[in-house]
């Protein structure tokens, strides 16, 4: 536990006091979005992209960030992403 | 840096492992709100806030009512997260590359000792700025119209720097890489190239001086490329390698980002990177902003003002700028203020005394010297690069 404290504090302080105040919809697959998500970038990436994209563009999203930027999600997390960003975030 | 770039890695990977950022997330208050939030980065004053990381922040339009931009309120954009800190001491710029001669190594004060030092005044403008304003929307940041910025750029030429080290024959573009990078190994850096007649360019420059100041780190210290005239994504902030390469560049952030489709823009070309349909964005394209009104506005009637703003392309310098206050029927020429250089924003401005009560368009056209004008809208392509149509925003007199 000791531990988690440090590294919660030590993500705090590289992730910016701000960004903690971004709350993404309670719905299914927010764990997995979070968790997968918040490794490389805020999730302000995501809240502002709510009007931008559809299913179709979240998912041409999400397989950039695996196949371009090597986010290392596997095909069960994956689709649970793009159906909660496609469900809550969607045009 | 290297160390603490891995160290970082390495935490992010256990937070996930461990679920820690799930557990902040279910720590705190209420949803975000969809209002812009204002938010200062260590060094910066509060600026609009795209994204908290990594860094994406815009500039308030009102600052651009004057010449030069601040660095304090310049706009800050990122694609990777990890942004070490560098020690200008410590700090060396390699030169290299198949189609180098000699590589060589610099240390800032090298650079500044061995070549002339030049200054430039030029606008480094984001490709996606206005991308907001397109309808249907574009991905990517949605940007308003702050990511941009003028200022006074000193350093050293590229174009002395590469002759020093020995162009070889067969250079066909030059690569830039600098020190920020992904969270995850995993992740590719950011690296760009030029052609090789924008990197012989003798305004292209290896900068490390911004309006006077060392570069912010935010902005790209301790030496960033300048590249007067072409979009901010050849501006490499944190320069650590340039390569004069003998191949076309092949990454994802030449071959598929930053792309725009082929012969719809009156901008130049990069024939190396060009395909059958696409080619990278390169030349700035001719714009105008209003910077002391915003629309919905109110403003008593009878009463003069002046409407004042900022005008640019990427080099052939502004000849006009119209403005419209009666949705583009009569046009008047807006009085142009000091020209800075063909590289530089102009500031314009044009009285304004409404007579009747009632709602009034105004709208903006710059003209280049080369007599190209904006456009009514904005020229349609996937990414949203390059809105540069005329601005049209509506105020009322009271």
């Amino acid at each position: 536990m000791r531990t988690l404290i440090l590294l919660l504090s030590f993500f705090a302080a590289t992730a910016t006091a701000g960004e903690n105040q971004i709350f993404l919809k309670e719905r299914p697959g927010k764990n997995q979005v979070v968790a997968q998500c918040a490794i490389c970038h805020s999730l302000d990436y995501i809240t502002q992209h709510a009007s931008v994209l559809d299913r179709a563009g979240w998912e041409k999203t999400v397989s950039k960030m695996i196949n371009v930027m090597g986010a290392p999600i596997n095909d069960a997390d994956k689709q649970i992403i793009i159906d909660y960003l496609a469900q809550n975030y969607g045009k | 840096m290297v160390d603490r770039r891995h160290f970082i890695k390495n935490i992010a990977g256990s937070l996930a492992a461990l679920g820690g950022l799930s557990l902040l997330q279910r720590s705190g208050l209420a949803a975000a709100s969809e209002i812009p939030i204002m938010d200062a980065l260590p060094g910066k004053e509060a600026l609009i806030k795209q994204t908290f990381r990594p860094p994406n922040y815009e500039t308030p339009i009102n600052v651009f009512d004057a010449p030069f931009t601040p660095n304090n309120r310049f706009f800050v954009r990122y694609h990777n997260a990890v942004i070490p800190e560098v020690n200008a001491g410590k700090w060396r710029l390699h030169i290299g590359g198949e189609a180098a001669r000699t590589p060589l190594e610099f240390t800032l004060e090298q650079l500044r000792k061995v070549f002339e030092q030049v200054e430039i005044p030029a606008l480094c403008l984001c490709s996606g700025n206005r991308r907001a304003a397109f309808e249907p929307p574009a991905p990517g940041l949605q940007w308003g119209s702050g990511a941009m910025g003028n200022a006074l750029w000193r350093g050293v030429r590229l174009k002395d720097v590469l002759e020093k080290a020995g162009i070889d024959p067969s250079a066909l573009e030059v690569s830039l890489a600098g020190s920020d990078s992904g969270v995850l190994p995993t992740t590719p850096d950011f690296v760009k190239s030029l052609p090789l007649t924008k990197a012989l360019d003798e305004n292209t420059l290896i900068a490390f001086e911004m309006n006077g100041e060392p570069l912010p780190h935010w902005n790209g210290f301790p030496a960033r490329l300048i590249v007067p005239g072409w979009t901010a994504t050849y501006w490499m902030k944190h320069l650590t390698a340039i390569h004069v390469i003998s191949k076309p560049l092949d990454d994802f952030w030449m071959k598929t980002a930053y792309r725009i489709p082929k012969d719809r823009f009156p901008s130049g070309q990069f024939s190396s990177q060009k395909t059958e349909t696409h080619m990278p964005i390169t030349e700035i394209l001719v714009n105008s902003l209003i910077t002391n009104l915003v629309d919905g506005q109110t403003l008593p009637k009878s009463k003069p003002i002046e409407i004042k703003g900022v005008a640019w392309d990427g080099g052939d310098g502004i000849a006009r700028v119209e403005v419209s206050t009666d949705g583009g029927f009569n046009w008047k020429q807006a009085t142009l203020k000091q020209d800075y250089g063909r590289f530089s924003w102009r500031q314009w401005q044009l009285v304004f005394a409404p007579k009747h009560p009632g709602q009034y368009p105004i709208m903006v056209r710059a003209t280049s010297h080369s007599g190209i004008s904006q456009p009514l809208e904005p020229i349609p392509n996937p990414s949203g690069y390059h809105h540069n149509a005329v601005q049209k925003i509506t105020v009322k007199a009271v």
